[in-house]
């Protein structure tokens, strides 16, 4: 296989990684107000996540710096291009991040509120924006020759790409009630269960809505084949959460999100941010690829490093596998 | 202003401000780890004390490390993508590596330190806080290669076809000669950093008798890493001087702003006159100094700033190539003005309590209490000489910062970034210094007997949000 095609499927993998694991932060921090009641439940829904976001969040940060040293073009051209959307994903970040350090370090109903709308606001806006970029990318936007975006913001604001922010909002929400039921203990536990049930429905309407526009638009049969897995996997979730069986639920809605990013990324390749404009236009894994050298260093690095770091974030699950229960978090 | 001007100041603005976090991160997760090792060692509750503690402040420090950090991983693409496009292929590479190394290992293992106080073994919750003391290392190792590599290309071509360069070999790269001089002493100049800090918060709790058994010790320990890693900084900071002197001639003369050759050339310590340096009237100066700084001698030669000039734009066409003389003339001198009187201070305390005293001159203990400043603006000042110096280059010799500018980001897009950002990172200073404050001031945590009675499953977690 071409080296660029590797990097094309690492990439993809780093953000399936990115989906499946910040996905259920997000849901985490979007529930914060649903299923928190009081204080001490909300602490018990953020230390769910507590020792796990920030790792969670690096597999973000490194398909950045992965698309960086892969595929220049196509991260100076989507990071310049998506200029404010991903200006305003930034702040949410932060104000997410800082949020969750922060605001159990003043013992004062106020400033726990604000923080609260922090990471309540910090979930929203990337659960939203993500699938608003990568209905973007996939449909195609207007790059002229140069491979610059000259397409305005509200370019970006198009039905499909929203229906995609729509999506990918619908399926971490999902995602993280999944969790939630799976990691606590008691009567949250039972809350967040319930609550899966009533959002599958839903998800599952906004989600098969978005793979078959997808499918549609784009006549690509391995496409397809992982997009009906992925809606099949969804549609698994559904019996799992009505049995309670959480640890099988959370696997499905896990795999639903792992497979839709694939499919995505398989319906694109071999381009990487198609044109509108022009097909010459397009930038593919050839044109915005680094040379071979690059491509051969980063494949040894990533070859070496990313079993180790698969084992050390799956060793952090384990030791904090045990569920939580408000009796059970120090006052 | 335009997309150009603003995206300096942006890219200015946001780095310094991580800077800010980076060196106490850096300094204080080494200090916290060798405290925890000191307890795991001996089992004195004081140093489990010291650890809480300065872990708590280090925490709190960190989250703003991380969250402006991830604003720096994207703003190379937002408002540099012909930068991006340009050096990609070889930049990239570094800053990739940074993250599956370095990140990873540094978050994931902070979850663990912070979680796993009552959920891992003694040992292996100890090992969590090295491993993530390690990735920060790892971490500045990598994006200062990223840097240097800016300073001084090694190990790339440049495609015809292209115009843009290409790696040709990492191991040039990651070993290039500026990387091994600018990590020791950014690195050294990190643990100055996390010294003076414990250096000044001891000395707050110590000016009034609070838990002097905690802070006693925290504050020697601080000092003597002020020193000894200050004398590091001043070794590393010398043999820098050299690479530079060599790599970008004209850096070393804008920081003397010396516009003739001279041989043996003098140091000024301040000088009083025009800003940019053409007219002088009244200057402290040190025959030789610089001579010395720039070649290792004290009669050697040091080029002059219009020599330099005629030279380049031979070599590169028309243009200016002098950086900014004034902020490169103070920012050197005021790098090392800082970070020299936050070691002298250091000096003084440990001079003042020698053989078990306590002083009680209250302007020593403010002059210590203040300390927490110098690295902090030493630091900045530093890296503002050393960008802002290898100015009009963004890549020293081969691409200017202003052909770096995205060129599809409009000055509207570009203000608003900017704006955003900095109203954004003002709040969170203003909150993070007034719970550094509290916690600062809270001093130590009594440490609670533990039951160790009750079986693992029933008992609560020892931390949580
Ligand atoms: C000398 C050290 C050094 C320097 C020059 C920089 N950083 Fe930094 N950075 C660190 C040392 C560091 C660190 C010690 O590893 C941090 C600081 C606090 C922290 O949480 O980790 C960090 C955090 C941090 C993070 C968040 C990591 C996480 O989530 O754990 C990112 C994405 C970056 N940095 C990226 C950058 C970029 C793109 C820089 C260049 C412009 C940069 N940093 C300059
Ligand atoms: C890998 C690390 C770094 C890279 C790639 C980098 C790159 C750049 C770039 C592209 C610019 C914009 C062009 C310009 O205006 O000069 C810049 C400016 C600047 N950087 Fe760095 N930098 C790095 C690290 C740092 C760090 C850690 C600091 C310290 C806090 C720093 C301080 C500055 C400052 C102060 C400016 C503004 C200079 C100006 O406005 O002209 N840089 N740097
Ligand atoms: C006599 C003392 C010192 C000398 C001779 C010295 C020398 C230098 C030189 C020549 C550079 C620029 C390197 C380049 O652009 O290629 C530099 C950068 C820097 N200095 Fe210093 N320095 C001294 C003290 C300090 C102190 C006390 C601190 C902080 C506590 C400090 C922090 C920095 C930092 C953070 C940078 C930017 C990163 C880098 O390029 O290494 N320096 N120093």
């Amino acid at each position: 296989m071409e080296l660029t095609t590797v990097w094309f499927a690492l990439i993809a993998l780093l953000w399936a990684g990115y989906f499946l694991l910040e996905g259920f932060d997000f849901g985490v921090g979007i529930l914060l107000p649903v299923l928190g009641r009081d204080n001490r439940e909300r602490r018990l829904l953020i230390n769910t996540i507590g020792p796990v976001w920030d790792g969670n969040e690096v597999w973000l940060i490194v398909a950045g710096g992965a698309t960086f040293a892969a595929f220049p073009e196509w991260y100076a051209t989507l990071f310049s291009g998506f200029y404010l959307p991903l200006l305003l994903i930034l702040a949410a970040l932060i104000i997410r991040g800082v949020a969750f350090e922060y605001r159990g370090k003043r013992d004062d109903d106020r400033w726990r509120r604000r923080w609260d709308l922090c990471i309540i606001a910090g979930s929203w806006i990337p659960a939203v924006l993500w699938g608003v970029a990568f209905g973007n990318i996939v449909r195609g936007v207007r790059l002229d020759a140069d491979h610059e975006y000259v397409g305005g913001f509200f370019d970006l604001l198009n039905p499909y790409a929203l229906v995609g922010g729509l999506t990918t909002l619908a399926l971490f929400t999902l995602h993280g009630a999944v969790f939630l039921a799976l990691k606590t203990d008691g009567e949250i536990r039972e809350r967040a269960g319930r609550l899966a049930a009533r959002l599958i429905g839903p998800a599952v309407v906004v989600a098969a809505g978005f793979l078959l526009w997808t499918a549609i638009a784009h006549h690509d049969v391995a496409g397809w084949i992982l997009m009906a897995a992925a809606a099949v996997s969804l549609l698994a979730a559904i019996p799992a959460i009505r049995a309670r069986r959480e640890g099988w639920a959370f696997l499905a809605t896990a795999a639903t999100l792992v497979l839709a990013v694939f499919a995505l990324f398989v319906t694109l390749f071999p381009n990487v941010m198609p044109s509108s404009i022009a097909d010459a236009n397009s930038l593919t894994v050839t044109n915005a690829s680094a040379s071979p050298y690059t491509l051969k260093v980063m494949t040894w690095v990533a070859v070496g490093c990313t079993p180790f770091v698969l084992l050390y974030q799956s060793w952090t699950y384990w030791v904090f596998r045990k569920r939580l229960s408000v009796e059970k978090i120090p006052a | 202003m335009d997309t150009l001007d603003i995206a300096r100041w942006q890219f200015g603005i946001t780095t310094v401000y991580h800077f800010l976090f980076v060196p106490i991160t850096i300094g204080m997760s080494v200090l916290v780890a060798g405290l925890q090792t000191a307890w795991v060692r001996t089992g004195k509750e004081h140093y489990l004390k010291a650890t809480k503690f300065w872990g708590k402040l280090f925490l709190i420090n960190f989250a703003i490390g991380v969250v402006t950090g991830i604003v720096q991983e994207f703003q190379f693409g937002m408002n540099w993508s012909d930068y991006s496009r340009f050096v990609g292929d070889v930049f990239g590479a570094p800053l990739a590596i940074e993250g599956l190394l370095a990140f990873f290992l540094e978050s994931t293992f902070l979850g663990l330190w912070i979680f796993g106080w009552d959920r891992l073994p003694k040992k292996v919750h100890l090992a969590t806080i090295w491993a993530a003391a390690i990735g920060t290392l790892l971490s500045a190792y990598f994006i200062l290669a990223a840097n240097s590599w800016m300073q001084h290309p090694v190990g790339y071509t440049m495609n015809e076809q292209t115009g843009r360069a290409e790696l040709t070999s990492i191991w040039q790269l990651l070993t290039n000669s500026t990387t091994l001089v600018t990590f020791p002493h950014t690195i050294t100049a990190c643990f100055l950093t996390g010294g003076a800090v414990l250096m000044a918060v001891s000395a707050w709790h110590l000016k009034r008798r609070n838990q002097m058994d905690v802070f006693r010790p925290s504050l020697k320990l601080g000092a003597w890493v002020v020193l000894i890693a200050g004398v590091g900084v001043l070794i590393t900071g010398d043999q820098q001087a050299r690479i530079m002197t060599e790599q970008q001639p004209m850096k070393m003369a804008a920081a003397e702003a010396l516009y003739q050759d001279s041989q043996p050339a003098s140091f000024s310590i301040f000088t009083i006159g025009s800003l940019n340096g053409e007219e002088e009237l009244y200057s402290v100066r040190i025959p030789s100094l610089l001579s010395f700084l720039a070649t290792g001698t004290f009669d050697g030669e040091v080029e002059g700033i219009d020599n330099l000039q005629a030279e380049y734009e031979q070599k590169y066409g028309p243009g200016e190539y002098a950086p900014s003389i004034p902020v490169t003339y103070w920012s050197f001198r005021l790098m090392m003005g800082f970070g020299i009187a936050t070691m002298a201070v250091a000096l003084l305390a440990l001079w003042a309590m020698r053989r078990g005293r306590t002083p009680t001159n209250r302007w020593l203990w403010l002059a210590v209490i203040l300390s927490f400043g110098g690295p902090l603006a030493a630091n900045s000042f530093g890296w503002i000489f050393t960008e802002m110096g290898r100015q009009p280059w963004t890549v020293f010799g081969l691409f200017k910062t202003s052909e770096s500018v995205s060129p599809s980001v409009s000055t509207g897009e570009a203000a608003t970034s900017l704006i955003t950002l900095t109203v954004l990172y003002g709040v969170l200073a203003v909150v993070e210094a007034g719970l550094f404050l509290k916690y600062a001031r809270a001093g130590a945590p009594e440490i609670p007997p533990s039951d160790s009675d009750s079986s693992d499953e029933d008992r609560p977690l020892a931390f949580a949000y």
